[in-house]
């Protein structure tokens, strides 16, 4: 008298997209057309609207093809259309992708149509304030201009970012786990963890550009201990609030102490301290930036004060369009990694779901 | 060799501290011996120490005094000789159901030696199928499978079950007693269950030991003396009921001082 299900399990893509209704061919062809209309109303306003007020509209010489700021301002909206046709093409044969495609196609209307609209105000008319809100091809132009300059400077908060982080994840984890484990750790790491914690890490900015060698060990200092203080209180609390009955039934099961810190409660913590880390990169960010702009030889915060200071606001903006491009790139990537190694959350957590 | 002691427990103390600072017996001197191969359960209110004895012989606890052995070794600590299943499974929920069954096997660091064996509890176990599943994905009484044969793959001497069917609706609890006599065929364990279901100990054992609380003592141990399968209609079979439910009921009308208005 078996009454297992005789189902198998449910392929774990599937589980959570039951609720939503299918989707015809046509009217995904539709949907695609409607997600790049906006951008094509942005590359039609840019050509066919007069250019009123004054602006320098430069052209800048690639070898022997000579482009425009306005000329590389379409080129960059027709890839987005591109990419975005691309997108829509890959999504055709899979119903999900479909799905997941269109739901997106009014948003990204009314993202080309808001670029038409701040082209024809920020350059086209001038009503924006100037030189705070220029129109996008002048944000562009920064890239035209002095592209491999930016390129270094990102490379440079890259290698930053990196340097801090990494070390503040393992800092962070390990002292998590010494203290969540051993109660005399915890007496006596666990006060300081949680005042030094409060402190923003740039307080110790002083300090740290006084005390270290040089500029970018100081500033990597300053992110390890902003990561390191979130990392570790939620680890700690991932440890101790293992199940005494795992631990139990481990121990019946022949695991000695290595076992039962490495096998159970380091995987029961690692939901914590995963949300640790996800915590600590918007404080990562922070510090960078503020790091950068206090005091480094280079960097997206340095490069965003230098400009700063010769009223270049275009190029602050050309800063924070890499800065959104280059952090949300680093999210998304903890998250990938975040989502494989707690794939066994799938459909046991609410926010697993989406 | 049938009537041989395999676990044995003479004068055992137990006592604990509660939240109102009270000292309670948890166990009062206990003495029992477990034969080989033999199922016995522990029945008994809440309160009356059953789980306690259960953890003291998983070596999870110490008694005060008293000793416990298990083929005339004491019992220090908790030991993959002594499989311990309990209510809710303890299943890991990051791993597997197969690799929760192999968790012991890597645990005593010879799972190379045996992988074979995770396929082979699984089949025992009617899994077939579910090795890729996590412990959220499949049914409770799918997951009291998975416990048990996670301890029984450390092939143990003896299985301690501490209420391990108690969360279960009644046919998935009947499928899992079943499937328990079936493993103990196959596996020669002694089995030890601890559970208030008088239907289930009667269904299952060779003994039920009654306990009675404050303090924790055993009353009575009942043979029983039915061959399997047991039908739990058959006349016989309530009479036992009767019998065991007319002991337990006498020993919790017991006049109790806390009680009394």
């Amino acid at each position: 008298m078996s009454i297992i299900k005789t189902l198998t399990v449910p392929s774990l893509q599937k589980q959570g997209r039951n609720d939503k209704k299918n989707i015809t061919i046509n009217k995904f062809i539709l949907l695609t057309a409607f997600s790049i209309a906006g951008f094509a109303v942005a590359i039609l306003a840019n050509i066919f609207v007069r250019q009123v007020a004054d602006v320098k509209i430069t052209k800048y010489a690639f070898g022997s093809t000579i482009i425009s700021i306005n000329d590389a301002y379409r080129i960059v909206v027709g890839l987005i259309i591109l990419l975005y046709l691309g997108i829509s093409m890959y999504s055709f044969f899979n119903e999900d992708r479909r799905i997941k495609f269109v739901k997106r196609a009014p948003f990204r209307f009314a993202i080309g149509s808001a670029l038409a609209l701040w082209d024809i105000l920020g350059t086209k008319l001038l009503i924006l304030p100037q030189p705070f809100f220029p129109g996008p091809a002048r944000i562009i132009e920064s890239f035209l201009m002095e592209g491999d300059y930016i390129w270094d400077n990102t490379l440079y908060s890259l290698r930053l970012f990196a340097v801090g982080f990494i070390l503040g994840v393992v800092f962070g984890v390990g002292t998590g786990i010494l203290i969540g484990w051993f109660p005399k750790v915890h007496y006596w790491v666990y006060p300081i963890l949680k005042i030094t914690g409060v402190i923003p890490a740039v307080a110790w900015m002083p300090f740290a550009y006084t005390l270290l060698p040089n500029p970018f060990s100081a500033a990597s200092f300053l992110i390890v201990i902003c990561a390191w203080f979130s990392i570790a209180s939620l680890t700690a609390q991932g440890i101790q609030s293992t199940p005494r009955a795992q631990f139990e039934v481990a121990r019946t099961l022949g695991a000695k102490t290595p076992f039962l810190v490495f096998h159970v409660a380091i995987p029961h913590a690692l939901p914590q301290i995963f949300s640790g880390i996800a915590n600590a990169n918007g404080f990562a960010f922070t510090t960078l930036v503020m790091a950068e702009m206090l005091g480094q030889p280079g960097g997206l915060g340095y490069y965003i004060n230098a400009s700063k200071v010769w009223s270049a606001y275009y190029k602050v903006f050309a800063a924070i369009v890499v800065m959104a491009v280059l952090f949300s790139l680093i999210m998304e990537g903890i998250g990938l990694i975040q989502r494989h190694v707690l794939r066994w959350q799938k459909g046991l957590v609410k926010s697993s779901d989406q | 060799m049938i009537n041989e002691a395999i676990i044995k427990i003479k004068n055992i103390n137990r006592t604990y501290i509660d939240d109102k600072d009270n000292m309670v017996e948890a166990l009062q001197d206990i003495n029992l011996s477990i034969n080989r191969g033999e199922f016995v359960s522990i029945i008994g209110s809440s309160g009356c120490g059953k789980t306690t004895l259960l953890r003291l012989i998983a070596g999870l606890d110490v008694p005060e005094s008293g000793i416990l052995t298990l083929d005339d070794q004491e019992i220090t600590a908790p030991n993959p000789q002594r499989g311990y299943v309990i209510q809710q499974g303890g299943l890991f929920p990051w791993l597997t159901v197969e690799q929760n069954i192999a968790t012991g096997l890597k645990a005593r660091h010879v799972y190379r030696q045996n992988k074979e064996l995770v396929a082979h509890y699984i089949d025992l176990i009617g899994l077939n199928g579910f090795e890729k599943a996590y412990p959220h994905q499949i049914s409770g009484g799918m997951a009291q499978r998975v416990a048990i044969a996670r301890a029984l793959i450390n092939k143990p001497k003896a299985l301690l079950l501490d209420e391990p069917m108690g969360a279960l609706d009644s046919f998935t609890r009947a499928d899992i007693q079943d499937k328990l006599l079936e493993l103990r065929k196959e596996n020669d364990a002694t089995m030890i269950l601890v559970t208030h279901d008088v239907d289930e100990a009667i269904y299952l054992s060779d003994r039920i030991v009654i306990m009675t609380p404050r303090p924790g003592k055993i009353s009575e141990i009942i043979p029983i003396k039915l061959s399997h399968p047991r039908d739990r209609g058959s006349s016989v079979f309530l009479a036992i009921r009767g019998e065991i439910l007319e002991k337990l009921h006498l020993a919790s009308a017991q006049p109790q001082v806390e009680y009394t208005i």
